[in-house]
């Protein structure tokens, strides 16, 4: 079953035609990569699936795209809501200004839940679950700034976690860190496919073939080619990608 | 010759840092110097004295007590500790209604013996005299003079300072007025000034905050005492009429013309500050599915709380300092404050007020001195007081 599905999307910042007509069906817990050379609309169209291309003026999307069965983009639609849902890890680490445990437990404060226990063992669970636990266990109540660049972002992804999303958007999640903080992260991604749908921009053809099950490529707007990552990554349907993975362009 | 420009440069650079802070140095010296001074003036006018009957046990008045003397409000020697005995004041312009010019001598040389003269004749009486009159007459008891004391100045509750032949220098109305008239301006400041800056950062349209944002700089750049004239012409009738009051010039209408001024300050300040949250900040609660207003009050104030502090600093700064406007609207009666609907007084407005008709270097003049000293030392404590808080952040970088 397909988790997540866009159909003919195009989007415009302005009048510059950033995203030309791209469709796409994402199944559920899977890791899908999204790679392509810069300004070629990979993290647009990622930032599509959280409506957070809503935030910047004077943009316009038409076409649809649908999250298990329902068009996001609908009037309709709880933004909010969708967010809860559809959980995001940014390109640079950026915690809140509050304590480690605050800034995992701020997801579910906003969204209404009060529990004390409740938030406790979920912060738990997701700092387990990122691979954090054991580093900040006994200093939960020191500010988040006190952690390392690696350590900040697993606490990112711990803190979009600890909501429960059944899609996690990343938008070249590694790309501000060092190997052996980016091994950890992918190794992470690996996990993170049992419980969601994972959406990866990144700009590491490595990383690309080493978390993903599919890969998309983008050019210029366009998704040029998506398929399973192994055959992207050895033989693509069309020249472009081909010349992309080889290094010959991007 | 680069070696040269630089080394020029960094001497330039030093002796300019150097000779500034020197002088601001100095520049509080002498402030705090003057105003010590006014520690060492007797509580007489200088070069008079009071002299009394030589049979009255009285041996030391207070400032307040001389003033209540000589104003007639104290009529009895009992009331200031004496013998039952009704108080008879005696000024040097007495003289000229009792003796004649012949009496007295073209040159004064005998206003001396008749000043005792006087004294010894009237048991119950206290007389103000320059000290070069009676400096060889006997039979005459003199008060003790002594300096104005500490405690009187800094716990006195009146401001006589032209009073004499005692002036009285108790600066807590001064205090009491300067802290109400901010501490309401900022009470009514405040809110409005977060609720503007908060609604220029995050909810108006570029447009609306294209225009909003300068004008709201321009009125910085208006000068206080059109604040002040405002406030003469348009507040103070409004409040005369809302509560009924005898007079409008009142310390809420001095809180009202501050707050207006502090204002923009808050407001800008405030508002860079917000605008300073980074925008992955923002985007990071907006994606756990926080909603605009939960994104502002639990990340973008907590990251940019010291900036807006500051600005509320800035804001009571002013409004502490402020000295023409409030001048023209609290009505400057320099009594402790018990209603913000009292005229009263601040300290700079009473610096202003008084320092043009206060002679240099008299006790008037150095108590106003003071004034600028405890002036200084309220802001000095207003922003010790931010240091301390925005340094408990512990969650900032």
């Amino acid at each position: 079953m397909n988790k997540i599905e866009a159909k003919n999307v195009d989007f415009y910042y302005g009048n510059f035609h950033a995203l030309k007509n791209i469709s796409i069906n994402i199944p559920q817990n899977e890791v899908v990569a999204f790679i392509g050379p810069s300004g070629c609309g990979k993290s647009t169209f990622l930032r599509l699936f959280n409506r957070m291309n809503d935030l910047i003026p004077g943009t316009r999307l038409t076409g649809e795209i649908n999250i298990d069965g329902k068009n996001i983009y609908d009037k309709s639609v709880d933004v909010d809501l969708l967010r809860k849902n559809v959980g995001m890890v940014f390109q640079r680490p950026n915690p809140f200004p509050k304590s480690i445990f605050e800034n995992v437990a701020y997801g579910l404060r906003v969204n209404g839940i009060k529990d004390k226990e409740f938030i406790s063992h979920r912060v738990e669970t997701a700092l387990k679950g990122a691979a954090l636990w054991e580093e900040v266990k006994n200093k939960l109540k020191e500010s988040a700034y006190a952690l390392s660049g690696g350590q900040q972002q697993r606490l990112c992804i711990a803190r979009a976690m600890a909501v429960e999303p059944s899609v996690l958007l990343m938008d070249e999640p590694a790309s501000a860190l060092d190997p052996i903080s980016t091994a950890k992260i992918e190794e992470l991604i690996c996990e993170l496919s049992n419980q969601t749908t994972v959406i990866i921009v990144t700009h590491s053809m490595q990383q690309a073939a080493r978390v993903s099950h599919k890969t998309a490529f983008f050019y210029l707007g366009e998704m040029i080619e998506f398929d399973s990552t192994k055959k992207i990554f050895t033989h693509p349907d069309k020249e472009a990608t081909q010349n992309y993975i080889t290094g010959r362009f991007g | 010759m680069k070696k040269w420009i630089d080394r020029i440069a960094a001497r330039i650079f030093t002796v300019s840092g150097f000779t500034t802070s020197i002088v601001i140095l100095l520049i509080i010296g002498f402030l705090f110097k003057e105003a010590v001074g006014l520690f060492s003036n007797p509580i007489v006018d200088k070069g008079y004295v009071l002299a009394l009957h030589p049979d009255n046990p009285v041996k030391e008045l207070s400032a307040y007590q001389i003033k209540e003397l000589f104003d007639e409000e104290i009529d009895n020697w009992k009331e200031v500790g004496g013998n039952e005995q009704p108080v008879k004041v005696f000024r040097l312009e007495d003289l000229d209604n009792l003796y004649t010019e012949e009496e007295l001598g073209a040159e004064y040389e005998h206003a001396g013996q008749k000043i005792a003269e006087q004294i010894q004749a009237n048991p119950g009486m206290i007389a103000f005299v320059p000290e070069v009159l009676i400096e060889k007459e006997k039979g005459i008891h003199r008060i003790a003079d002594r300096t104005i004391p500490m405690k009187d100045v800094l716990l006195g509750t009146e401001w006589f300072p032209t009073a004499t032949p005692s002036p009285i220098f108790g600066i807590l109305p001064l205090i009491g007025g300067t802290l109400w008239v901010s501490f309401f301006a900022i009470l009514i400041a405040l809110p409005f000034g977060m609720a503007v800056s908060i609604y220029l950062a995050e909810v108006a349209s570029p447009n609306v905050r294209k225009y909003m944002k300068p004008i709201i700089e321009l009125l910085n750049g208006i000068p206080s005492v059109v604040y002040g004239f405002f406030g003469l012409a348009v507040i103070v009738p409004f409040l005369q009429q809302t509560f009924h009051l005898p007079v409008g010039e009142s310390g809420l209408a001095g809180s009202l013309v501050l707050a207006i001024m502090a204002l923009p300050t808050i407001i800008t300040v405030a508002e860079d500050a917000l605008r300073s949250c980074p925008r992955s900040m923002r985007e990071a609660s907006l994606a756990l599915g926080a909603t605009q207003w939960q994104t502002i009050y639990k990340v973008v104030i907590p990251f940019s709380i010291s900036g807006i502090t500051s600005g509320v600093v800035l804001g009571i700064g002013r409004a502490v300092g402020e000295t023409m406007a409030v001048l023209m609207v609290t009505g400057n009666a320099a009594v402790l404050p018990t209603s913000i609907l009292e005229p009263l007084r601040t300290i700079p407005a009473t610096i202003a007020a008084e320092l043009g008709e206060a002679p240099a270097g008299g006790a008037h003049y150095q108590s106003l001195f003071l004034l600028g000293v405890i002036l200084f030392f309220i802001t000095l404590f207003i922003n010790s007081c931010v240091e301390f808080v925005s340094a408990r952040n512990k969650f900032k970088k």
